[in-house]
C-alpha cells in the first residue's frame, strides 16, 4: 500500500516549502491512495485529479519563482459535497441536484486554495448534512476504515474516512449538531468546529443556517489551526461573518494549558457513555492537570433540552432552506408532471430521501400557525438559556472537556430505522452549536475492540486558540490519531 | 308588511402599496436591475437561489426606505429585521421571500386629502420583488428572473378612506411625495408601484365595519377607482339581498370590469414566517435617520408656497416648477446661477417645458440650465430681446452646442441699442406707414404696433422693443 509523503497537513506543508516534496508527486501520491482504497469506503463522490494536478502545477511555478507557496502549500484536501467548488457538481448527497454543478466556489475554500491547499475531491455525506452515519446518502453509505461493517459517523463522514484512510491529511466538513466532531471521534481524527461566524458559510449549502458552519478535520493540532487561521474572518457575502478580527491559534499553539481552568463535565460519565470512552476522558482530564490546568468537574444545565431544542431548530430552518429545490431552476425534475404542484411534489418526492423528508414534515409543522409558539417559539427560549448557560460556565472555566459521543463507531444500519436512537448520537455535541461556541473532537486512541475514541473540549466563543492550545497538549499525552491496524490496511488495500 | 327602509352602507377601504425603490442594484445581491431588459440577463446565483448563497442587504436600498418613509412622515425604527415568508412559486427562486413581519423598517405616517381626510400609514417595510412568471406561450410556462430581488417598499394604510375617489388621491399623494423624494419612479406601467385593495361595507353610522375582501392585479389609479366600485357594488348586493360577504382574497379583471374570486380565506396560505437567520438585526443609530432626513428635499408643498411667496411666482408656475422633482431641481439650479426668479420660471415654463417629449421629464429636452441661465444673463444685460432669447433655445434645440455668446453674434442677434440707427429705422417706418402715424399722433396708441413691427422687420428683429417704443413715441409727439 502506498503511503503519503507526510502524516499531516502541517508536515506536507513544510516539506514542499522545503522542496522536500515536489507537489505534483504529493498530489499524484494522494489521488492514487484514494483511487485505490475509495472502492472499498465510498467516501468519495468525486475526484478532480485534472484540477489538482493543474493547481499543483501552478504552485510549483509559484516555488520555483521564489513565491511564498503559503502556510498548507501543496497540501491535498477534501471537500465535503455540501460546499461549493465551481465546477465541481454539488450534489449534496442527494439526488435532487441531478447533475448540478457550482458556478462559484466557497469563501472558505478559496481561502484556503490562496494558502497553498489543492482540493482534490468532493466526499460523500448523509444527504444535505442530515444525518450521524453518512447512510443516509443517496449514493450509498461510507464506510469505517477501521471496520467496514462500522459507519464512519456523520454527517461529514466521507471527510473523515478520506483522512482517516490517508486519501489526503485534511478536509472540510460542516456542522450543524456534530457533523465533524462525531466522524473525527468514530475515525480517530482530530476535528474543529469553529465558533458560528468565525468561517464563512458562503458556499456551504444551507441546512439550518444558524447553527451551520464549516469544519476541519486533521491529523493534529496544528493542521486544524493552519486550516483555521487561512480560513476564518469576516467575509462581505456572509452577514453572519463576526466583524472582530480573528486571534490566529498558530502561534499560540505551543503555549500549553498552565494556569487553565477546565470544566470536567459531569455528563460523560452518565449511564449510557460506555466505560472506555469514560475512562478516556478521565485520562485526558489527568493530561490537563499535569500539565498544568486546574480541574473541577461541573454539570451542563438543561442537557435534557438539547436535543429536541437542536431537532426543533434545525427542522425548522430546514424546511424553508430546502424549499428552493423545487425543480424549476435546476436540478431534478419530474418528467411526467402535468401542473405546477404535481411538479413540485414529483420532483420533491423523486429528489429527497427518507430523513429529509421527515425532516422537512417536522419543520414545516413546527412553523405552522397555531404551532409556531409551542414549539418554534420554545425552542429559540431554550436556545437561548443554552447560550446563557455557556456564559456562565466560561466565567468559571476556560474550557469544558467531556465526551464526544457516548459509544464507539456502530454497525451499519444498526440506527437506520430508529431516527430517536440517531439524533442522541448528537446529545454531546449539538449544544456547542446551539451555543455558537467552538469545540474539538481530539482523539484518544483505540479501545479494546481496536475503533477509535475521542474527547472533547469546548471554548468560550472565539476562543479556538486556547481550545487549540489545550488539543495540542492532549495530542501530546494520548497519542494523537491512531494508525490504521496493520489487519484494516491491508484488508482495504487488497 | 312594508318594505325595509333603503339601508345606507358605508366602504371601509385600505391600501397596501408595494413600490420599487429606486437603486442601481438589487435588494440581495449586486445585480443591475432595470425595466425591459432581455429576459433572465440580470441575474446571479444569488438571486436565482443557487445552493451555497446568502443574502448580502443593500445599504443604498436601506436609504431609500428610510427616505421614503420619513417623506411620509413616518418614524423609522432604529431597530428591524428580516424574516422568511415561506411558499412556492416559480417566480420566487429561494422558496421563501425575504421580507419583514413584525419588525418593519418604520410605522406611523399619514397623508392628508384634500377633504381634510387624515389617512393613516400603519408601516412600510422592506422586500424583495419576485421574478416574473409568463403564462402566454402555449404549453411552456416561463420565468424572467430580473426583477427577482429588486428592492421594494410595502406601504400598508390605515383603513381610512371611505370612498373610490379617496383612494386614488391618496395614491395620487403617495406617488408624488415619494417621486418628490427621489426614492422611486413610481411608474405603474414599468410596475414600479402595485396596488392592492382591501375594502368592506357596513351599514352607515354603525361604527362596525363588515368583512373585508382583498382585491389583487390592480394595475393603474383608474382600475383602482373602478375595481372599488364594483367591489363595493358586490359587497351591497350580497348584503342586501341577505346574504354574507365572504373573507376571500379577489382578483381585478380588468377586461371583464370584474373582481373574481382567487382563493377564499380557508385556503389561505400559512406563509410561515420565521427571523431569517442569514441575516443580522439592522440597528440603524438616530445619526443615520436623521442624515437620511437631512438628504430629503424641502417639501413638495412648502415649495410651492416658498415659490409664491418669496419669490412671488404666480400660482400657475409655482404649481408646474414643483409638480416634478427635476423640474424643481432644473429650477433650483437657474436661482443658483443668479437667474431672476420671475424671469427664469417664465422661460422654463413657457418655452424650455414646450420642448420635453410627451411621458419625459425635463432632463429629457435638449436645453441645460446652465445654458438657459447664460441666455437669462444676456437678456439682463440688455444684449439680446426675447426674440434673440428665443432663437438661442431653438438653436440648441436643433442641436447647435454653441455657447449662448459665441451665438449671439454669429447669429447677430445682438440688440440693436444704437439709438441713431435705431431712429433712422423709426423714421422709415412712420415714412412707410403714414396711416399708422396719424393714428398714434391721435393718440391710438394701438396704431403703434404696427410701426413697431416695421422696426422689427427692419431690424431682422434685434431692435429693442422698449427702446423703440420710446423713439417711435417722441417722434410722434403731437
Amino acid at each position: 500500500m502506498s503511503a503519503l509523503p507526510a502524516p499531516n497537513a502541517a508536515a506536507w506543508a513544510e516539506a514542499v516549502r522545503r522542496g522536500d516534496l515536489d507537489p505534483l508527486d504529493g498530489v499524484r501520491a494522494a489521488l492514487a491512495r484514494a483511487r485505490q482504497l475509495d472502492p472499498g469506503l465510498n467516501a468519495l463522490l468525486h475526484l478532480d485529479a485534472e484540477g489538482a494536478e493543474d493547481a499543483a502545477r501552478a504552485l510549483r511555478e509559484r516555488l520555483r519563482r521564489g513565491e511564498d507557496p503559503g502556510p498548507l502549500a501543496g497540501v491535498p484536501l477534501v471537500v465535503k459535497n455540501n460546499i461549493a467548488v465551481a465546477g465541481w457538481k454539488l450534489t449534496c448527497g442527494s439526488r435532487i441536484l441531478g447533475d448540478f454543478a457550482s458556478t462559484f466556489t466557497a469563501t472558505v475554500v478559496e481561502r484556503l486554495r490562496a494558502a497553498g491547499a489543492i482540493p482534490i475531491a468532493a466526499s460523500n455525506l448523509d444527504e444535505f448534512a442530515m444525518g450521524a452515519s453518512t447512510e443516509n446518502s443517496a449514493f450509498g453509505p461510507a464506510r469505517n476504515p477501521f471496520r467496514t461493517d462500522l459507519v464512519p459517523g456523520g454527517s461529514s463522514g466521507g471527510s473523515a474516512v478520506s483522512v482517516a484512510a490517508g486519501y489526503a491529511p485534511f478536509a472540510l466538513g460542516s456542522e450543524t449538531g456534530g457533523s465533524v466532531r462525531q466522524p473525527a471521534s468514530f475515525c480517530g481524527l482530530f476535528g474543529l468546529k469553529p465558533t458560528y461566524g468565525c468561517l464563512s458559510r458562503y458556499g456551504l449549502v444551507a441546512f439550518a443556517s444558524s447553527l451551520d458552519q464549516i469544519g476541519v478535520f486533521g491529523r493534529g493540532a496544528r493542521d486544524l489551526a493552519l486550516a483555521f487561521d487561512a480560513a476564518a474572518g469576516r467575509d462581505r457575502a456572509d452577514s453572519t461573518t463576526l466583524a472582530e478580527p480573528v486571534e490566529p491559534c498558530v502561534p499560540q499553539l505551543g503555549r500549553g494549558v498552565d494556569g487553565m481552568r477546565v470544566g470536567l463535565l459531569a455528563n460523560s460519565f452518565a449511564a449510557g457513555v460506555e466505560d472506555t470512552t469514560q475512562q478516556r476522558v478521565r485520562a485526558a482530564a489527568e493530561a490537563l492537570r499535569a500539565a498544568g490546568a486546574r480541574l473541577a468537574e461541573t454539570q451542563f444545565p438543561y442537557e435534557e433540552a438539547v436535543v429536541p431544542t437542536y431537532y426543533l431548530l434545525n427542522t425548522a430552518e430546514a424546511s424553508s432552506n430546502l424549499a428552493r429545490f423545487d425543480g424549476i431552476r435546476y436540478g431534478l425534475r419530474a418528467e411526467d408532471a402535468r401542473q405546477l404542484r404535481d411538479l413540485y411534489l414529483r420532483s420533491r418526492d423523486a429528489g429527497f430521501g427518507p430523513e429529509v423528508k421527515r425532516r422537512i414534515l417536522l419543520g414545516t409543522f413546527s412553523l405552522s400557525a397555531g404551532y409556531y409558539d409551542q414549539y418554534f417559539t420554545a425552542a429559540l427560549k431554550a436556545r437561548t438559556l443554552v447560550v446563557r448557560a455557556y456564559l456562565d460556565l466560561f466565567r468559571k472555566f476556560d474550557l469544558l472537556l467531556g465526551a464526544t459521543t457516548p459509544t464507539p463507531a456502530f454497525r451499519l444500519g444498526e440506527k437506520s430505522d430508529d431516527p430517536v436512537a440517531m439524533y442522541l448520537c448528537d446529545i454531546f455535541t449539538c449544544s456547542a452549536n446551539l451555543g455558537g461556541v467552538p469545540a474539538v473532537n481530539v482523539p484518544a486512541g483505540l479501545g479494546a475492540d481496536g475503533l477509535p475514541r475521542g474527547v472533547q473540549l469546548t471554548g468560550r466563543h472565539r476562543g479556538e486558540a486556547a481550545l487549540l492550545r489545550a488539543a495540542a497538549v492532549l495530542e501530546q499525552a494520548l497519542g494523537g490519531c491512531p494508525p490504521l491496524p496493520q489487519a484494516a490496511a491491508r484488508a482495504l488495500a487488497a | 308588511m312594508s318594505a325595509p327602509a333603503a339601508v345606507a352602507w358605508e366602504p371601509t377601504i385600505g391600501l397596501e402599496v408595494h413600490v420599487q425603490l429606486a437603486t442601481r442594484t438589487k435588494l440581495f445581491c449586486r445585480c443591475a436591475w432595470r425595466f425591459g431588459a432581455q429576459p433572465n440577463t440580470l441575474v446571479c446565483p444569488v438571486c436565482l437561489g443557487h445552493p451555497g448563497v446568502l443574502p448580502v442587504l443593500n445599504a443604498r436600498a436601506v436609504e431609500q426606505g428610510a427616505r421614503a418613509a420619513l417623506s411620509l412622515g413616518m418614524t423609522v425604527n432604529r431597530e428591524s429585521k428580516f424574516d422568511r415568508k415561506n411558499y412556492f412559486y416559480p417566480d420566487l427562486p429561494k422558496g421563501y421571500q425575504i421580507s419583514q413581519f413584525d419588525e418593519p423598517l418604520a410605522q406611523h405616517g399619514s397623508i392628508r386629502l384634500d377633504d381634510g381626510t387624515h389617512v393613516r400609514i400603519r408601516r412600510l417595510h422592506l422586500e424583495e420583488d419576485a421574478g416574473k412568471a409568463i403564462h402566454d406561450r402555449g404549453d411552456f410556462g416561463l420565468v424572467d428572473f430580473n426583477r427577482a430581488g429588486a428592492p421594494l417598499a410595502e406601504i400598508v394604510s390605515e383603513p381610512d378612506l371611505a370612498t373610490p375617489p379617496q383612494a386614488t388621491e391618496y395614491l395620487d399623494r403617495l406617488k408624488q411625495t415619494l417621486r418628490w423624494a427621489g426614492v422611486s419612479d413610481c411608474d405603474m406601467e414599468k410596475g414600479n408601484l402595485r396596488v392592492d385593495i382591501n375594502v368592506s361595507v357596513a351599514p352607515a353610522g354603525r361604527r362596525a365595519t363588515g368583512t373585508r375582501c382583498e382585491v389583487k392585479n390592480v394595475n393603474s389609479f383608474q382600475s383602482v377607482a373602478r375595481a372599488l366600485e364594483h367591489e363595493i357594488g358586490r359587497q351591497i348586493a350580497v348584503l342586501e339581498s341577505g346574504g354574507t360577504v365572504r373573507q376571500e382574497t379577489r382578483t381585478w379583471d380588468e377586461a371583464a370590469g370584474q373582481t373574481r374570486v382567487m382563493r377564499v380565506k380557508e385556503e389561505a396560505d400559512d406563509y410561515r414566517y420565521f427571523p431569517d437567520p442569514d441575516l443580522p438585526r439592522l440597528q440603524l443609530s438616530a445619526e443615520w435617520i436623521e442624515a437620511q432626513r437631512a438628504a430629503l428635499p424641502e417639501p413638495q408643498a412648502q415649495r410651492r408656497r416658498r415659490y409664491e411667496q418669496a419669490l412671488g411666482l404666480s400660482e400657475y408656475d409655482a404649481r408646474v416648477l414643483t409638480a416634478e422633482r427635476e423640474t424643481s431641481a432644473y429650477f433650483e439650479r437657474l436661482l443658483a446661477a443668479g437667474s431672476a426668479p420671475k424671469e427664469a420660471a417664465n422661460w422654463l415654463v413657457n418655452d424650455v417645458l414646450s420642448w420635453v417629449p410627451p411621458g419625459g421629464g425635463v432632463d429629457d429636452q435638449p436645453i441645460p440650465p446652465e445654458y438657459l441661465a447664460a441666455v437669462l444673463q444676456l437678456r439682463h444685460d440688455g444684449r439680446i430681446n426675447r426674440n434673440g432669447g428665443r432663437a438661442l433655445l431653438e438653436a440648441r434645440a436643433g442641436g447647435d452646442l454653441r455657447s449662448p455668446q459665441e451665438l449671439v453674434s454669429a447669429l447677430g442677434l445682438e440688440t440693436q441699442s444704437d439709438a441713431g440707427a435705431l431712429e433712422q429705422a423709426c423714421r422709415r417706418a412712420i415714412a412707410a406707414q403714414p396711416k399708422a402715424a396719424d393714428d398714434v399722433r391721435a393718440g391710438k396708441e394701438k396704431a403703434l404696433g404696427a410701426l413697431l413691427g416695421f422696426v422689427m422687420r427692419e431690424t431682422r428683429g434685434a431692435a429693442d422693443a422698449g427702446k423703440t417704443r420710446a423713439i417711435l413715441l417722441r417722434l410722434l409727439q403731437p
